[in-house]
């Protein structure tokens, strides 16, 4: 664990010191707040959250990969995934701490909404709980969107490939929200299963269901697995 | 301390290093040395766990690479050929991230830095970007970053390639100095920098090991032959069969023909042909244009090495 959290801080960092981390953090919440606005403005607007929390599920698609694109990438281009894959550290703890440091920047981005937020309750009077959980979604499902830009960083050695990949199959995982609406029976079901959107839906109105916590909570285990299970495997070619 | 049996590895079809065997024992810096291509690296990068043989075992400070890889890469300081290092962290962030991955504390941290950067002479650079330093200075990085937790084992992949003469001597001198207290692999495909820090020396040559010995051994068995380039205006027939008779002379090539050619003459060690060349030229009245002793490049010193394993 200590090596993950060396490794977690190390990225944290180096968010910090490359523009990167900037420019999405300053385009997701100005995006936010153009959504926040338009929310409000509207005669007899709802003192709600969902106004700016929904639309944040479709700017993640595209800011995500974008925020872990360098992690795994980049070491493979400049070599140094050799230095640290001979350390004596084990490769999920790797990959868990590169994980660990995107979901940090993200969170901590998010947290800037918390303004939108303290807006609401001073100009009205808004229901806490549909807040609470869409927060709560959010977490969910901008750390499954986080674990797929990971797991595409993985996969090549150039950043952009990896944004491109990552941003494609997130976009992929959100239409089959639409695409089950147009069959039917079973193979609806199935695309709505597997659904990165479906499953947010409950949270922006409120409801905290265990079946979709557990999904994105899966949906990051799994992704993580397979990363490492990747990076495991460039040791054997 | 290094203990390596039969050590194959394939890319894909490829076949890049085939039974390798040797062994390093403890205090002794052992010359890996192979021209390019012959699988120095792809050997490193499966002591230090980069990648697993496709078969065979290496064991280092008594574990086993692969079973026991943590252990292994615990003991290992590990200088990659290309000196791979992170060039958006300064040097002293870039060692404090290396020495708490290798499990040390704070304390021992900040004490290490200070002896490593006065030891590799990175004082000045200390609170440098590390992507603002000269190769030299990335490679003294990579050094200190190698011996930052004292390792028992260092595996130096080309450690002087790319660097000016003097930093190469000091690099040398360097290793050199870690003899006795710890165990050192170093890969090179320069003859004479063996000679100069290492005890003992593996030869391999296309993937397989073709000689094991020490510097001045091997020197003796490699000095076997010299080579002579020379130009000569004159009718090429007759030089040819004037040279042949001299003494000493084992073969004589013609490059271009006419009355104005190239010839590489070897000989038998210590039979240097120069003055005797030179008065045949002036008896015959022909042309001297060029003279010039050649040492043998490290490809031929291999294949020489390599059929005379053959023959045996
Ligand atoms: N990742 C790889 N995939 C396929 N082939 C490889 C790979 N790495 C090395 N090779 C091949 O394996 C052989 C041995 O390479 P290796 O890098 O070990 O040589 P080397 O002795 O280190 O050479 P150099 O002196 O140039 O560094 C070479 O023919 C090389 O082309
Ligand atoms: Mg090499």
């Amino acid at each position: 664990m200590r090596n993950t959290l060396t490794i977690a801080w190390k990225e944290t960092k180096t968010y910090f010191s490359s523009p990167t981390a900037y420019v999405v953090g300053a385009v997701f919440l100005a995006l936010e707040g153009y959504f926040f606005v338009q929310a409000v403005s509207v005669p007899f607007a709802e003192a709600s959250v969902r106004g700016f929390i929904s639309p944040a599920t479709f700017i993640l698609v595209l800011l995500a990969p974008v925020l872990t694109m360098r992690l795994l990438a980049e070491e493979q281009k400049m070599g140094t995934l050799e230095l640290l894959l001979t350390s004596p550290v084990k490769d999920w703890e790797v990959i868990l701490g590169k994980y660990l440091a995107s979901l940090v920047i993200f969170v901590g981005t998010l947290s800037f909404t918390l303004y939108y937020v303290l807006l609401l309750f001073w100009f009205g009077d808004p229901d806490i709980g549909p807040m609470l959980s869409g927060y709560l979604g959010l977490i969910l499902y901008g750390g499954a969107a986080l674990a797929v830009g990971l797991l595409a960083s993985s996969l090549t050695p150039n950043q952009i490939v990896s944004a491109v990949l990552g941003f494609g199959v997130l976009l992929l995982l959100t239409v089959t929200d639409q695409a089950a609406q147009v069959v039917s029976g079973l193979g609806a079901v199935i695309l709505e299963k597997v659904s990165i959107t479906a499953h947010f839906t409950d949270f922006a109105r409120g409801i905290v269901d265990t079946g979709n916590v557990v999904y994105y909570v899966t949906v990051v285990f799994l992704l993580l697995f397979l990363t490492t299970r990747y990076v495991e495997s460039r040791r054997w070619r | 301390m290094i203990e390596v049996e039969n050590l194959t590895k394939y890319y894909g079809d490829f076949l890049a290093i085939e039974n390798i065997s040797f062994k390093v024992n403890k205090g002794e810096v052992v010359g890996l040395l192979g021209p390019n291509g012959s699988g120095k690296t792809t050997t490193m990068r499966i002591l230090t766990g980069f990648m697993p043989p496709s078969s065979g075992t290496a064991r280092v400070a008594g574990h086993d690479i692969v079973d026991q890889g943590l252990e292994a890469r615990r003991m290992i300081g590990y200088m990659p050929e290309s000196v791979p290092l992170y060039t958006d962290m300064t040097v002293s962030d870039y060692l404090a991230f290396m020495g708490a991955l290798r499990g040390m504390d704070k304390k021992r941290i900040a004490r290490r830095i200070d002896a490593v950067i006065d030891l590799c002479r990175l004082g000045d650079y200390r609170h440098d970007f590390i992507g603002k330093l000269s190769k030299g200075y990335r490679q003294r990085v990579g050094i200190a970053q190698c011996v930052l937790h004292e390792p028992a084992v260092l595996i130096l992949d080309e450690p002087t390639i790319g660097i000016d003469p003097i930093q190469v001597v000091e690099t040398r001198q360097l290793i050199k100095n870690l003899r006795g207290e710890q165990t050192v692999l170093v890969s090179t495909h320069i003859l004479p920098e063996v000679s100069m820090i290492c005890q003992r020396v593996v030869i391999i040559h296309e993937g397989q090991v073709v000689a094991e010995d020490t510097p001045e051994n091997l020197s003796e068995r490699l000095q076997g032959n010299e080579r002579l380039e020379i130009e000569i205006r004159g009718p090429a027939a007759d030089v040819m069969s004037a040279i042949r008779g001299l003494k000493g002379v084992t073969d004589v090539r013609r490059d271009g023909g006419g009355d104005r050619a190239q010839y590489t003459i070897y000989s038998r060690r210590g039979a240097d042909l120069r003055e005797q060349l030179a008065a045949l030229v002036v008896s015959r009245g022909w042309g001297l244009l060029k003279l010039n002793p050649m040492s043998m490049t490290l490809e031929e010193i291999f294949l020489r090495l390599t059929s005379e394993e053959e023959k045996a």
